[in-house]
């Protein structure tokens, strides 16, 4: 497909060429920035922010509180989404379909939602706090701190890993299965001895995911970890503090989480390439239909799964509809929480949608651009162009944050405090899921479609635009949809970038959150839970699919 | 507007390991041309470079004298008929076809027309507007072939066109194919690593193996005086046997079996060495007399028009025979008989270099 005769003229060289330019400055210079403010101190090459945080235990503590989170975090969800998979897989569990549906949506409603439900139930006045020490005189334990953070991280990233391996046992082929059975290996044996070992890619790219989305996870924390800070959080606060925050010192903690996201990064890079081997099934494995007390242990745990999964999340939308008396919750229902909603924070609802929309717009069309020159051109630039693009998967959002921050504080790029930063972090953060999805829709049309369009005389970008691009369209229309949902969801970055003019709907919860106005905070969750139920209800309808893979 | 393509010395590397070093060849105006040879062998790469595809790391091709190399595919004025058929799904049958019409600038009555025209020449204007999803190999095929040809393309590039069809509707297709390209008089490069089908549809064949040309030559010349072993092998079934010319008396022989010598009295220049022989299984015939080489009949397979034998000969060598069946049962199995040897057919290589001995049809006359 390479085409040397052609590629000295060729228009993909000048977007290439472009793209990179503009990761560049919008990327790259913010991360030197970064990592040049944590290692400068004065204008001097110095160490000094680094010994602080390692000398002191007020700080150091926040990167084992992190290691611990991303840790258990990550070994919850696997213990928990492994046999969910299972189960889905090879038992009959009655109503398929929509549980599949709901973990999917349970997973992308966004994740501070989860915390403040949580908080709303079993904090220190929560309902359930409250109706069993006035019932039954118990005390509840605390679920501020590690535990709640815990909890509400593993339960929303159980079905990351749940997608992942239901994706993998539908790669087992049956034959696999029963030729183990006829050599005499059942039940648990066979899960363990034979199942599982071929698992074992899937659940460490599943558990990558996890780990990085736990230790990145900045929101959970700040709301239900009270005292236990953890990594984003002292970026945050050190950042943003009130006595004049102290960028050198955020920058050199951001480099610490960068550092550690890269090596687990590249240690399961290193894995995986020894581990890996390709699999596919002429015949998946079937469902079968248990009976007794197989059955009824295998739909409690689904059933029991996805009621710790939504139901608090139902509840918060259940407090929307609650009438309030200043901050707290009356008897009887009424409508004043959205009243209060759309006339305080209804200018955050039209943010969300203009700043999300825009972000969604670039995001689309530079995820296609980079999809289209690493699948079709690839070479020594486009290659470096996939690297680059795929460096926010380990930049968590804070950190992103504050790398824009610092790096266009200055003229000639002054951003902070306009909308365009946010775009801009919105469009980088989305960019390597959405090129991985492209690309895989470019992996499945055949070259041999835009050579026959240049053969017929087409010019490339005419055969892009009048072929390749429509071809693209479904798949491309499918993750636009998933990108909108995690863009409208975003917290970490924009926390740090907003403005008044610029306050979405997830600030808007957050604050709202923080201020205890939890009528308001309900309100506007439920609606941001909404578009993002319909949104995905019109990705499942479009696509047909029961699954999404982010 | 169909032109002569010549390569010369054309080389093509991938990633400095070369595939094809320094071919060269000419395919006349107007001409359906084929390349073939076993998988692997280059066929794909050197019509690629032709359609500019692939670069080319040394020598030229040129159309009509003008130098292709540089020269992107949009403007080399080539159609293209992919193994895959590669129609755009997005686009309906009668989209597909004006595609590239559309580029041109033509007025739309003239493109209306001539797609009409060519959906007639291939017989698929019922399908005018479906879109090619509903469509089966056969049509769709048709549509990439109507697609490439309405652009009136100076060169017509075929790589394996019928490979994805079932048996039947391969020879319907290749049928159409020859029809269409006569009627239409376009110079064509056809790939494919069928025989059969290299036969049926080509004017010329070039027999490729490891990115080397081994023989030119019309579809007779290819299968009657094979250059080397290696095409008298690659096209149809031969049965290769060493046997040594002598001299005696002043006349040639070829030394078939201690009873058995054919004379050879158009070879001089060869006095005495150990040949190769070539002989295709129907150039033997079962001897209704006592001439002939001794062998035993090993087993027989009835197959309609032939039956196949093979025999054992006296030195423990294995030959296949076919003859044509007669109305009864074949020959069983530890049948001794006798086989002879039509001489004008068969064909001798040297020993060393596997190469013809004989020239052209020389022999025949
Ligand atoms: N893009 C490529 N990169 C590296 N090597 C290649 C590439 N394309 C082809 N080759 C090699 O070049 C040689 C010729 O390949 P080509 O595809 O031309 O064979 P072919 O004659 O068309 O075979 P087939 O009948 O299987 O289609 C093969 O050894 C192949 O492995
Ligand atoms: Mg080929």
């Amino acid at each position: 497909m390479q085409n040397k005769t052609a590629g000295r003229k060729d228009i993909w060289s000048v977007i290439t060429l472009g793209i990179l330019l503009l990761y560049a400055l919008v990327l790259v210079l913010p991360l030197f920035t970064l990592l040049k403010e944590s290692i400068f101190k004065d204008g001097a090459l110095s160490f000094e922010h680094f010994g602080e945080f390692f000398g002191k235990k007020y700080y150091y503590s926040t990167l084992f509180n992190s290691l611990k989170v991303t840790v258990a975090v990550t070994l919850a969800s696997l213990v928990i989404a492994t046999p969910l998979a299972y189960i889905m897989t090879t038992f009959k569990i009655k109503g398929k379909l929509y549980l599949q549906i709901l973990i999917l949506i349970s997973s992308m409603a966004p994740p501070f939602i989860g915390a403040y439900a949580w908080i709303l139930l079993m904090g220190r006045n929560g309902v359930v706090t409250n109706f069993l020490s006035d019932v039954f005189h118990i005390t509840t334990p605390d679920i501020y701190g590690f535990s709640g953070i815990l909890i509400v991280l593993t339960l929303q990233l159980i079905p990351l890993i749940y997608m992942f391996m239901m994706g993998a046992f539908k790669s087992i082929d049956n034959s696999l299965i029963e030729a183990a059975e006829s050599m005499g290996y059942t039940g648990f044996k066979k899960v363990w001895k034979v199942i599982m070992p071929l698992m074992v890619p899937t659940i460490l790219a599943g558990s990558l995911l996890v780990f990085m989305r736990a230790l990145a996870d900045f929101g959970t924390p700040m709301l239900i970890g009270e005292g236990f800070e953890t990594l984003p959080v002292l970026i945050f606060n050190e950042f943003t503090s009130e006595m004049g925050g102290n960028a050198g010192f955020a920058a050199a903690i951001s480099v610490i989480v960068v550092v550690i996201a890269l090596t687990i990064f590249l240690l399961q890079k290193f894995i995986t390439n020894k581990k890996s081997f390709s699999m596919s099934a002429l015949h998946p494995i079937k469902e079968k239909k248990e009976s007794g007390i197989k059955n009824i242990l295998a739909h409690l745990f689904v059933y029991g799964y996805l009621a710790l999964a939504i139901l608090p999340q139902l509840y918060v939308v259940y407090t929307a509809f609650l009438k309030t008396s200043g901050r707290i919750f009356v008897k009887g229902y009424s409508l004043d929480s959205f009243k209060a909603a759309f006339t305080r924070s209804g200018d955050t609802i039209v943010h969300t949608f203009t700043l999300g929309l825009i972000a969604l717009f670039f995001v689309i069309l530079i995820a296609i651009l980079i999809a289209y020159v690493t699948v079709r051109r690839r070479n020594a630039i486009t290659n470096g162009l996939d690297i680059i693009s795929m460096v926010p998967y380990i930049v968590p959002g804070s950190v992103l944050g504050v790398a824009l921050l610092l790096g266009f504080n200055n003229k000639p790029f002054l951003l902070s405090g306009t909308a365009t930063i946010i775009i801009i972090a919105f469009v980088i953060r989305r960019l390597p899921y959405t090129i991985r999805s492209s690309a895989a829709i470019i992996h499945q049309i055949s070259p041999s479609i835009e050579e026959a369009a240049a053969s017929l005389g087409a010019s490339n970008l005419k055969t892009f635009f009048k072929i390749t691009l429509p071809m693209m369209l479904p798949g491309v229309i499918s993750g636009a949809i998933l990108s909108w949902v995690t863009i409208i969801s975003e917290l970490s970055t924009s926390i740090l970038l907003y403005t008044v003019n610029t306050k979405t709907m997830t600030i808007g919860i957050y604050t709202e959150v923080i201020r205890g106005n939890y009528g308001v905070a309900a309100a506007l969750s439920t609606i941001l839970i909404a578009i993002t139920v319909i949104s995905l209800l019109i990705f499942f309808k479009l696509t047909g699919r029961k699954e999404v893979s982010l | 507007m169909s032109v002569t393509i010549s390569f010369n010395n054309v080389i093509k590397k991938y990633n400095d390991k070369p595939v094809i070093s320094g071919l060269s060849l000419d395919i006349k105006k107007g001409e359906f041309f084929t390349l073939l040879g076993p998988s692997g062998c280059g066929k794909t790469t050197l019509l690629r470079m032709v359609a500019g595809f692939n670069s080319i790391e040394g020598g030229e091709i040129t159309f009509d004298d003008k130098v292709m190399n540089r020269i992107t595919p949009q403007h080399r004025n080539i159609g293209m008929v992919f193994q895959n058929y590669a129609i755009f799904p997005n686009l309906s049958v009668k989209n597909n076809v004006a595609f590239g019409l559309k580029n041109r600038k033509i007025p739309k009555d003239e493109i209306e027309r001539r797609v009409d025209h060519i959906l007639d020449v291939v017989q698929i204007s019922q399908f005018k507007n479906s879109m090619p999803e509903n469509l089966s190999g056969g049509q769709q095929q048709r549509i990439a072939l109507a697609r490439a040809i309405v652009m009136e393309p100076n060169v017509l590039l075929m790589d394996e066109p019928l490979s994805n069809l079932d048996a039947k509707l391969r020879v319907d297709m290749r049928e159409a194919i020859k029809l269409i390209q006569h009627e239409v008089g376009i110079t064509t490069v056809y790939v494919t690593h069928d025989q059969e089908e290299a036969m049926a549809v080509s004017d010329r064949i070039a027999v490729m193996n490891s990115g080397v040309i081994q023989q030119v030559g019309t579809p007779r010349e290819i299968y009657q005086r094979p250059a080397n072993i290696f095409v008298s092998n690659f096209i149809g079934r031969t049965n290769i046997v060493e046997r040594s010319l002598k001299k005696v008396d002043n006349r040639q022989v070829l030394i078939m079996d201690e009873n058995y010598q054919i004379d050879l009295d158009d070879i001089t220049q060869y006095a005495e060495e150990i040949i190769k022989v070539s002989i295709r299984p129907e150039e033997f015939t079962i001897s209704d007399t006592s001439e002939g080489m001794a062998g035993v009949i090993q087993h027989n397979v009835f197959l309609g028009i032939n039956v196949h034998y093979t025999v054992q000969l006296s030195n423990g060598e294995n030959v296949e025979v076919t003859e044509e069946s007669t109305l009864g049962e074949p020959l069983e199995p530890g049948t001794e008989v006798k086989l002879l040897v039509n001489k004008e057919k068969i064909n001798l290589f040297h020993y060393e270099s596997e190469k013809n001995i004989l020239e052209g049809d020389s022999y025949a006359k």
